[in-house]
């Protein structure tokens, strides 16, 4: 009796209360079918990315991104100017032609206009030209997508040192930890940004001897400030989150496990440990790219970001304002689009988090 | 507790010192950094005139007693004379710039700090109704435009097309759009701050009490809500500031704002090093001073803070 089988049931004592489950009918085998829950079991991600995809304006701005992205990788393929090109400065020997000077859109040059009344075919400028003669929608596409590879690089270099000094810290503990977050504790209360300009101004100056001849001079000493002062100053919150997280993780009983099986220290942070935090690190990385491009624009807007002739959005903003005047639309065209993109990507970051990280939601 | 609090208070004096600290030395270093000195780009200086200049600022003793006295200045407040403004003293210009910008400042922080707590607790109580959603939108709108890009759309949509305020920050209705261009941000995070924390605590038990025993609904709003929902509204008024500040940088450059980032930027353009490392300091001393006092403030207001 001690072990009852499910068809026979305990007799009822006449004086309980309790309803008489003999009068209750037995499920048949096809009602008991009924009840099996049949659902594919999915992976996190799979989940994940259902719950992404049911996010409607997460969608629309991957889409709206997605768009863009391609848009900067192919339009300058096809597009016959180039961003650095003057077109006004004609062959030796050729008066140049000041009339591709601050064409407005659709317009032509007086060269051009003799080219098409000739029968030749130009190509339009479609968003007209600067005061240097060159073709501003190239250089609005060129700007975009140095300010977007600018954020995404940055953002790259903050995931890199955030999770490895996080996980570090997170791992050890003890001293190790107390020094570490106090190094980051500093870090964090300097102003970023105060920093940010200093650093900028001194690399402007010391960095353009030093790499001279190599291949960094083609990336300029501004680009090349803004990475490292991302790697200097931003890194700090990626790693207070990581540490956070591995702080929880690693009370968990598979890293004894994995401790008592004699795993080193790296191998379990690098198996264990940071593969259960990917969610938030993707997340707080695709968070930190329209940060970014907020720095990377800001320097730019005063005159410390790309070197000249290469624009980025910022920079483009800042020459604009000089023409606010006659032509609105060279402000317009690079603002709103510094808009669009951190609008999209704060969107989908909202959106990635809500779907990968339920807990986080806010 | 109250040990407690007081230990805490120590350590987070004590980290807003050594920063502080770490700011000068670093200013002081990587300026130092940059080879040539600052009269490099003046183009017909002769080697006596140079020597004198370098004498006259001091640059040609070493480094190590460029560093002391400059540090014994620095806690003085006293950051040298400006090497491109003629006899200006670094600190006069500072201060004289800082009227402006304090003043700007402080109305876009406070007009922030009010705007958003309005419109997010508004948002929060009309939850999924129209009003919360033409808030959101808003707020996630203007979280996404830098202050200098509003602050430039504005110019052309207030100065240009509808010339209602002048483009000249001098005077007062010049200081207008300046005011705007700063406080859209800050008040867009707060609105969202005070909208997520506010559902939050409407949702508790002690609201729905407050609501039975018949409390008045704009007392359980103000007084058992409101007063909850702000504390993490608080430890957003350091970053603000640092955000106020940095932002300032190009608002003040973009409508001529004769203020303390307008000479911020220029002494960059123009080289003009004390200036560069005299602002740099000042501005990081307010940021880290906010920081220190939203900190402080965060855990006097929320006692369920965890100290340790």
């Amino acid at each position: 009796m001690k072990n009852p089988d499910t068809n026979s049931l305990p007799k009822k004592n006449p004086l309980s209360f309790q309803l008489d489950v003999s009068k209750w009918e037995k499920a048949s085998s096809a009602e008991k079918e009924q009840q099996i829950i049949e659902r594919e079991s999915v992976t996190f991600f799979k989940d994940g990315m259902r719950r992404l995809w049911k996010n409607k304006v997460a969608v629309v701005c991957a889409f709206v991104l997605l768009f863009i992205i391609v848009a900067v990788i192919v339009v300058p393929m096809i597009y016959p100017y180039n961003y650095a090109d003057q077109l006004g400065i004609a062959e030796v020997g050729q008066l140049p032609d000041a009339t591709y000077n601050n064409l407005g859109p659709m317009e032509y040059s007086n060269t051009e206009q003799a080219k098409i009344d000739a029968g030749e075919d130009v190509f339009p400028h479609l968003l007209g030209t600067d005061e240097l003669g060159r073709d501003y929608f190239i250089r609005v596409v060129y700007g975009t997508r140095i300010s977007l590879s600018v954020g995404l690089f940055a953002s790259i270099i903050v995931l890199i040192i955030g999770t490895l000094y996080g996980s570090i810290s997170g791992y050890f503990g003890g001293k190790v930890d107390l020094i570490m977050m106090r190094i980051v504790d500093i870090i964090y209360s300097l102003p970023d940004m105060l920093m940010v300009i200093l650093f900028s101004v001194v690399f402007k100056q010391t960095l353009a001897p030093a790499i001279e001849g190599t291949i960094l001079e083609k990336l300029g000493t501004g680009m090349i400030s803004i990475f490292l002062v991302f790697a200097l100053l931003y890194w700090v919150s990626m790693a207070r989150l990581i540490r956070g997280q591995i702080l929880t993780i690693k009370q968990q009983e598979y890293i004894l496990t994995a401790k008592a099986l004699g795993a080193s220290p790296a191998r379990i942070i690098r198996k264990h440990l940071l593969p259960n935090c990917i969610s938030v690190i993707v997340i707080s990385t695709a968070l930190q790219i329209p940060n970014a491009i907020f720095t990377e624009s800001f320097l730019s807007f005063l005159g410390l970001g790309v070197s000249i002739p290469m624009p980025s959005l910022g920079s483009l903003a800042s020459d604009a304002l000089n023409y606010i005047y006659s032509d609105v639309y060279r402000l317009l065209v690079p603002a709103l689009t510094i808009c669009v993109i951190v609008l999209s990507l704060n969107l989908l970051g909202d959106g990635l988090r809500d779907a990968f990280d339920p807990k986080q939601k806010k | 507790m109250d040990k407690k609090f007081l230990y805490y208070l120590l350590k987070r004096v004590l980290l807003a010192v050594v920063t502080i600290f770490l700011v000068v030395t670093i200013t002081f270093f990587i300026m130092n950094f940059i080879p040539g000195g600052p009269f490099m780009s003046e183009k017909s200086v002769t080697e006596e005139t140079l020597a004198a200049l370098n004498a006259k600022f001091g640059l040609d003793k070493p480094l190590g007693e460029q560093y002391l006295n400059y540090l014994k200045g620095a806690v003085k407040f006293d950051f040298g004379p400006s090497m491109k403004m003629d006899g200006r003293m670094v600190t006069d210009v500072i201060m004289e710039g800082f009227q402006s910008s304090a003043k700007l400042g402080l109305i876009a922080a406070a007009s922030a700090i009010v705007l958003g707590l309005v419109f997010g607790s508004l948002a929060a109580v009309f939850h999924n109704k129209l009003i919360d959603r033409i808030v959101m939108v808003i707020s996630t709108a203007f979280v996404a435009m830098p202050s200098f890009i509003v602050a430039t759309l504005l110019l052309w949509l207030f100065c240009l097309e509808l010339p209602v305020f002048p483009a000249n920050g001098s005077t007062a209705a010049g200081l207008v759009l300046p005011i705007i261009s700063l406080m859209l941000y800050p008040m867009a995070y707060i609105i969202r701050l005070t909208r997520s924390s506010m559902l939050d605590v409407l949702g508790q038990d002690y609201i729905r009490t407050a609501r039975a025993k018949g409390v008045a609904p704009s007392k359980v709003l103000f007084k058992h809500a409101l007063k909850n929902a702000v504390t993490p509204v608080i430890t957003y008024a350091g970053p603000m500031v640092a955000f106020i500040l940095t932002g300032s940088l190009v608002v003040e450059q973009i409508f001529a704002v004769p203020g303390l980032g307008k000479y911020f930027v220029s002494s960059i353009i123009n080289r003009d090093y004390t200036m560069i490392m005299g602002t740099t300091i000042f501005l990081a001393v307010i940021v880290i001073v906010m920081m220190l006092l939203s900190d402080i403030l965060y855990k006097l207001f929320d006692p369920r803070v965890d100290l340790s």
